[in-house]
């Protein structure tokens, strides 16, 4: 007793720096293994996605019925109904008016080449709820109540009901991790409609407000890409799936290097009131490497993804 | 014993509040930072270690489901934790003004070192956009939830937890 006693009391007297400079030496081995080694704290996530996901949900389906019972009280019952309705058509109007205008420019160029197997709507997604989000302002990263139980991977492709909306980088079992493509350190590999050239759209913090998003790199020598042309994602990202609609252009001016192109677009998917996205459960490498290697390459490809849409793009 | 069970209790509770309900009240897009405000809190009212564990365990919550590197943002709240717990010898834990004012710097150099070491090394030089944008909106908006908040957390601290005044009765004697 008087061992631990003394015990106790050495601890308490060490100092608090010391025990600072110690959990300094902590943590900045903790960032240099997961940035260099690739170690990933994952069980420690799935131990605790245990404990604080079940309260998030909870907390998540309140809100969503004291929503609920505030719109019943601001508007007439029937009115929200008839608008849930007409925006469900509008969505699904506007996902199957892209496709059209896909398949469309699509078709006219490539119909002898090849044929194309997989198109927008054809994807398996399951619907997933939005339960928490980023706690600070700098990034833009949430949690669905969707994990790898629900047939959720890394890499998944995340949309809403007019466009892309991110990519999963992390799933536990009953949840997973989303970065919009808003976020800053978000890059997409992308390509115009008409045109097929590519593009990077990069998240930009500066042009959130507008609810904008920058493309760059597009080569562009005949100036046919014009204000209001269609980006969606491309043939040649590692990462997203074909032909997901992104934006629109809405500015674009020629770079310094009279080569390259730069602009800004603007997403059709409202970020602010995101509340319900569907997750499409095929990742693009499993087309690459067939069923049986899935795992290893979702897993393989999470550090390289900057780096390789960027790569992709040129 | 009983205050470590109630400083974690506190911490999990803060940390689902920011991450579902603050959103609700977000202003343009900004969210009060109610981690921080617990760090700065328990700095003040228990001291620099006390500050540093509750910073640690903020900062790792938010790592192990946001962050894209471990370990980076407990390294920032446990500092701001810590930095905080000097004004513990130096001030009384019940007027509201000193934890405003440290909110205010605190939230201040935590949003200055996320921005420089997250931002800044990759090439985002805009500084001043930041800074209107999103690092003051968020330490108006921080201080203001001060206000609300700090009296709970007072609460909490006078009710629940072990006293530690008593090793500050040598306040004036700095060690």
């Amino acid at each position: 007793m008087k061992n631990l006693k003394k015990k106790f009391r050495f601890r308490i007297h060490l100092k608090s720096k010391h025990l600072l400079a110690i959990m300094t030496f902590f943590c900045i081995s903790a960032i240099v293994a997961t940035l260099a080694s690739g170690i990933t704290p994952a069980p420690l996530k799935e131990a605790a996605g245990l404990i604080i996901v079940p309260f998030e949900n909870s907390i998540a389906s309140i809100g969503q019925w004291l929503t609920d019972v505030h719109s019943t009280f601001q508007d007439k019952q029937d009115l929200i109904q008839a608008n849930e309705e007409l925006q469900a058509t509008v969505d699904t109007l506007t996902e199957q008016n892209n496709v059209l205008i896909q398949d469309q420019a699509e078709l006219t160029r490539l119909e002898q080449l090849y044929d194309l197997d997989e198109e927008y709507s054809d994807y398996p997604k399951i619907a997933a709820r939005i339960i928490s989000k980023d706690p600070g302002n700098w990034y833009d990263t949430f949690m669905i109540n969707r994990g790898s139980s629900d047939g959720v991977r890394v890499d998944n492709n995340v949309i809403a009901g007019k466009g892309l909306v991110g990519i999963v980088t992390e799933v536990g079992s009953n949840w997973a991790t989303v970065r919009a493509i808003i976020d800053d350190s978000s890059n997409v590999s992308a390509m115009t409609v008409s045109t097929d050239d590519n593009c990077v759209v990069e998240g930009d913090l500066e042009l959130i407000d507008e609810g904008k998003l920058r493309f760059t790199q597009l080569y562009d020598q005949e100036d046919r890409v014009t204000v209001g042309e269609r980006i969606v994602t491309s043939n040649i990202s590692e990462k997203y799936v074909e032909g997901l609609f992104i934006g629109y252009v809405s500015e674009i001016e020629l770079d310094t290097n009279n080569l390259t192109k730069t602009g800004t677009l603007v997403s059709p998917v409202d970020f602010q009131h995101l509340k319900d996205v569907f997750v499409i459960t095929v990742n693009k490498q499993d087309d690459i490497q067939g069923e049986g290697q899935t795992q290893d390459g979702a897993e393989e490809n999470t550090e390289a993804e900057e780096s390789g849409t960027q790569e992709g793009a040129e | 014993m009983k205050s470590k069970v109630v400083l974690f209790v506190t911490i999990i509770i803060c940390f689902i509040l920011q991450t579902t309900v603050l959103h609700l009240f977000s202003i343009g897009s900004i969210t009060p930072n109610l981690l921080l405000i617990l760090c700065v809190s328990m700095g003040l009212m228990r001291g620099r270690k006390s500050g540093m564990w509750t910073g640690f365990i903020c900062g790792l919550l938010i790592d192990l489901f946001y962050g894209s590197l471990f370990g980076f943002y407990a390294l920032i709240y446990m500092y701001a934790g810590f930095f905080s717990g000097y004004a513990f010898r130096i001030y009384y834990d019940d007027d509201i003004k000193v934890p405003m004012l440290l909110t205010a710097v605190m939230d201040l150099l935590y949003n200055l070192a996320v921005y420089v070491l997250q931002f800044l090394l990759r090439g985002r030089i805009g500084l001043f956009t930041y800074l209107y944008r999103i690092i003051i909106p968020e330490m108006v908006y921080t201080v203001f939830l001060t206000v609300i908040v700090y009296k709970i957390f007072y609460y909490i601290n006078k009710r629940f937890m072990t006293p530690t005044r008593k090793e500050s009765e040598s306040i004036w004697v700095l060690k």
